[in-house]
């Protein structure tokens, strides 16, 4: 029986991962070879995905893996928090995190719309751990190229402070 | 003449019976039983850690390695007085200044002596002490990054091999020359050494705080060779030993000429009463000039000054400074037991090894017993301050270290072996053979008031058959035995880094709690840090380039950069923007005439490209740090001198 279970479970991750390889965004056709020019060329416009990317996904009750169990916003911003989590943003994050475009990894624009607050502390404070088993991080290491969310060591109030930054974009 | 002929005769006697005594009993212990219970005795499975750290000198290559007890296991090779392309030490510009010493840079040194510092007689794990012999120069190694940080020069010395060893609380480090030289260097004939030249033994302070260096004063001796020393500790505690030969002071065929008097000294010099000297003005300022190079961890930078004097004493006009005590024969080694009582001194050319009792010493000087002097020091009597002789142990002892439990373990050089004798009755308890010549023994906390008594290193001179081969030249060795028991067992043969002159070993738990992680960024004071990408930047300042770089999983900020010109001077600083344990990043730019650099979590390291032709030349990361390590890479455009391409830099722009 348990046996049967474990065969089970290796073809269910089979097809998840055959499933990730077919969620990746399929180019119109293959351009290699053409001479790049100084001169900007207009760029192909991408086609609308067929499937949603996990990026954009929506999961309110997923809470993530890691030290964060429950996070309490109050109504009103904290702007003093704001200002030292934008500041925290810049020094560690900003190498691979454009504020409001997609770089190394995603934008955190609008990003409580989409995670929960505790989810994005745990991705802060436990990218590993994260990436390894939560299935929507798996899912967005694959969608960002294996670039993995590096872990900069920010306490869990700088982390809370990042999160409150995050509340303005 | 005769006399030595017959000691010749004796000592090959001895040699051949002894060495066949030793293939029997190698043959006889190649048990199969024997040989798996010592595989389990150094068997760290895979995933666990060693229990003792054990850090070896290189010798003449001029590190300092760190490998693990039991299992000789190699973990890391630090650069002291040499230049390390693996980690751009002595090649970033960064340190560099290291390097420098009053004969200007020099990347390489025979560095012999490892002495960990200790607290109240015991081994506290802070800093490895280690000298350099060439080129006279201590080093420190803080064992929370495991990098050298500070490295003074010695003056009036030469052949910088009674170093570097460190007394009961790290008052202080002392340096001791082999090499009497003329004080201060003139121009003069080698024919007048006897009675000009001088042997300076040094003492450097070690600040309790932050373990900073600073040389405090030098004992100018008589024109001997200094050869090893120890500290006292317990009862001798303030009192420092420093075997001689050479008492002949010879200046050429040493071999012959040094090895005339049947007895020479263990010099005993209480640094206590050097210290009340100093404080109430006995002492001379004299000019010198030698280097002091600083490394800080929060610049990331290394700092060179040149000092211009020190404070010397002279022995013969400091009464109760200094004491002589005759030992027979070239005495090497010079060992001080646990307790701070007995003064192994290990003759080399001598049959017996003679042991010296610091209380007989003690109430010698205080009933005045003289037996004469020399250069105004006075000597002491033999046999007033004898505490015993081991009978014949071996041939050619060179180095002793202690159990805790009563035991010594002597090496003897000749009858390649190492000699377990017992404290108090001086009797052989155990021989074991090395393969092949030792030079030292180490006991962990063996040069200690609390020695670790549960293995013993010995150092290897000499491997021949033990190893594969690898052309004329084959491995430097170690040798591991199990102490626990009355009899030695040999456990474990490993190839060390060359040469693996002498060590010092201590628990792991002393070190592994307080080893760093990573640099935090908000730390890092560096001159040309970048510590976000928004101080990334390319500054010009005339035909000076300042590139302020950043790098993290997995691409450079710049990585496109153009209007850099030929014969421009090109400074890439870059700074490591992780704050994860073990993300290091690496950087090699194609046709840079030195080394990657390879920067820790938070570190800014700074290496000098000099484009020589035009083109558009790629750098990258060289230290695989993700999936996308392949595509951790960037381009430099260089253009003609006349060119007026405007400086540009980019990263992830079209």
């Amino acid at each position: 029986m348990k046996t049967f279970g474990k065969i089970i479970l290796f073809l269910n991750i089979l097809l998840l991962i055959s499933c990730g390889g077919n969620q990746k965004e399929k180019k119109e056709q293959i351009t290699i070879g053409k001479k790049s020019t100084s001169v900007q060329s207009e760029s192909p416009k991408p086609k609308a995905p067929t499937k949603t990317l996990p990026s954009k996904k929506i999961d309110l009750k997923n809470k993530g893996i890691g030290p964060i169990k429950s996070v309490k916003l109050l109504a009103e911003i904290d702007q003093s928090m704001v200002s030292k989590g934008q500041d925290i943003f810049k020094k560690m994050c900003m190498a691979c995190h454009k504020p409001t475009k997609k770089f190394i990894g995603p934008a955190p624009t609008g990003i409580l719309k989409r995670r929960s607050p505790e989810w994005v502390m745990n991705m802060i404070l436990n990218p590993t751990e994260m990436v390894a088993k939560d299935p929507l991080a798996k899912e967005l290491l694959i969608e960002f190229n294996g670039s993995p969310m590096a872990n900069q060591n920010l306490t869990e109030e700088d982390a809370r402070a990042v999160l409150e930054y995050f509340r303005t974009l | 003449m005769k006399k030595s002929l017959n000691l010749f005769f004796y000592l090959i006697t001895t040699t051949l019976l002894m060495t066949s005594c030793n293939n029997a009993n190698s043959t006889s212990h190649k048990s199969g039983a024997l040989n798996s219970s010592a595989a389990e005795k150094v068997y760290v499975a895979p995933g666990e850690h060693d229990e003792f750290y054990a850090f070896i000198s290189g010798g003449f290559s001029g590190q300092l390695s760190v490998y693990g007890l039991p299992s000789g296991r190699l973990f890391k090779v630090i650069p002291v007085f040499s230049q390390d392309p693996e980690k751009a030490w002595g090649y970033n510009e960064e340190t560099k200044p290291m390097l420098n010493t009053s004969h200007g840079f020099i990347p390489w040194d025979d560095a012999h002596h490892p002495d960990i510092s200790q607290t109240a007689g015991e081994i506290d794990g802070r800093y490895v002490f280690i000298n350099a012999n060439n080129t006279p120069r201590i080093a420190k190694i803080d064992l929370t990054t495991f990098e050298t940080t500070e490295i003074i020069e010695i003056p009036n010395s030469a052949g910088n091999h009674s170093s570097s060893f460190v007394t009961e609380n790290s008052e202080y480090v002392v340096a001791g020359t082999r090499f009497s030289v003329p004080v201060p260097q003139k121009d003069m004939s080698i024919k007048e050494y006897k009675g000009n030249f001088k042997g300076a033994l040094s003492f450097i302070s070690i600040a309790p705080e932050d373990g900073a260096m600073d040389l405090e004063f030098q004992i100018l001796m008589p024109g001997f060779n200094y050869d090893l020393s120890h500290p006292g500790r317990g009862k001798s505690h303030g009192w420092f030993f420093f075997t001689t030969y050479n008492t002949e002071e010879a200046n050429t065929l040493l071999e012959v000429n040094a090895s005339q008097n049947d007895k020479d000294f263990i010099a005993a010099v209480n640094w206590k009463k050097a210290e009340e000297y100093i404080k109430a003005g006995k002492f001379k300022t004299v000019p010198a000039n030698y280097a002091h190079n600083v490394y800080d961890e929060h610049t990331h930078t290394a700092t060179s000054t040149m000092k211009k004097e020190v404070k010397v004493l002279d022995p013969a006009e400091c009464p109760g400074l200094v004491y002589l005590l005759p030992t027979p024969k070239s005495p090497h080694g010079c060992d001080v037991d646990p307790s701070g009582e007995y003064i192994v001194g290990n003759g080399k050319l001598s049959a017996n090894l003679t042991v010296h009792s610091f209380t007989k010493m003690l109430s010698a000087i205080e009933n005045n017993k003289i037996d004469g002097e020399a250069y105004g020091i006075p000597i002491l009597k033999f046999e007033d301050i004898l505490a015993g002789v081991v009978e014949q142990p071996g041939l050619g002892p060179l180095h002793t270290e202690f159990d805790g439990k009563g035991n010594a373990y002597t090496t003897f050089f000749i009858s390649s072996e190492v000699v377990k004798w017992k404290l108090k009755t001086w009797e052989v308890i155990d021989r074991k053979p090395t393969y092949y010549s030792v030079g030292h023994i180490m006991i962990p906390g063996g040069n200690s008031a609390k020695p670790f008594g549960k293995y013993a290193l010995a150092m290897n001179k000499i491997t021949k058959d033990r190893y594969l081969p690898t052309g004329p030249e084959v491995t430097q060795s170690a040798q591991l035995y199990d102490i626990t028991g009355e009899k030695m067992e040999l456990l474990l043969d490993f190839p060390t880094i060359g040469e693996p002159h002498y060590a010092a070993g201590c628990p792991a738990d002393l070190i592994k709690p307080r080893s760093k992680k990573i640099y935090k960024l908000e730390d890092n004071n560096h001159k040309y840090a970048a510590k976000s990408d928004a101080d990334t930047r390319v500054v010009r300042e005339g035909n000076e380039v300042h590139v302020y770089m950043t790098m993290i999983r997995s691409h450079f900020s710049p990585d496109n950069i153009e209007g850099i010109k030929v014969g421009d001077n090109v400074y890439f600083h870059v700074t490591n923007l992780e704050q994860d344990y073990d993300v290091p990043h690496g950087i090699s730019m194609i046709g840079a005439n030195t080394s990657e650099l390879l920067i820790m979590p938070g570190q800014t390291e700074t290496f000098v490209w000099h484009p020589k032709q035009i083109g558009v030349w790629p750098f990258y990361c060289t230290d695989f740090c993700s999936a996308l390590h392949q595509e951790m890479q960037g381009y430099v455009r260089v253009s003609p001198k006349d060119s007026d391409i405007v400086l540009n830099w980019s990263l992830g722009e079209d």
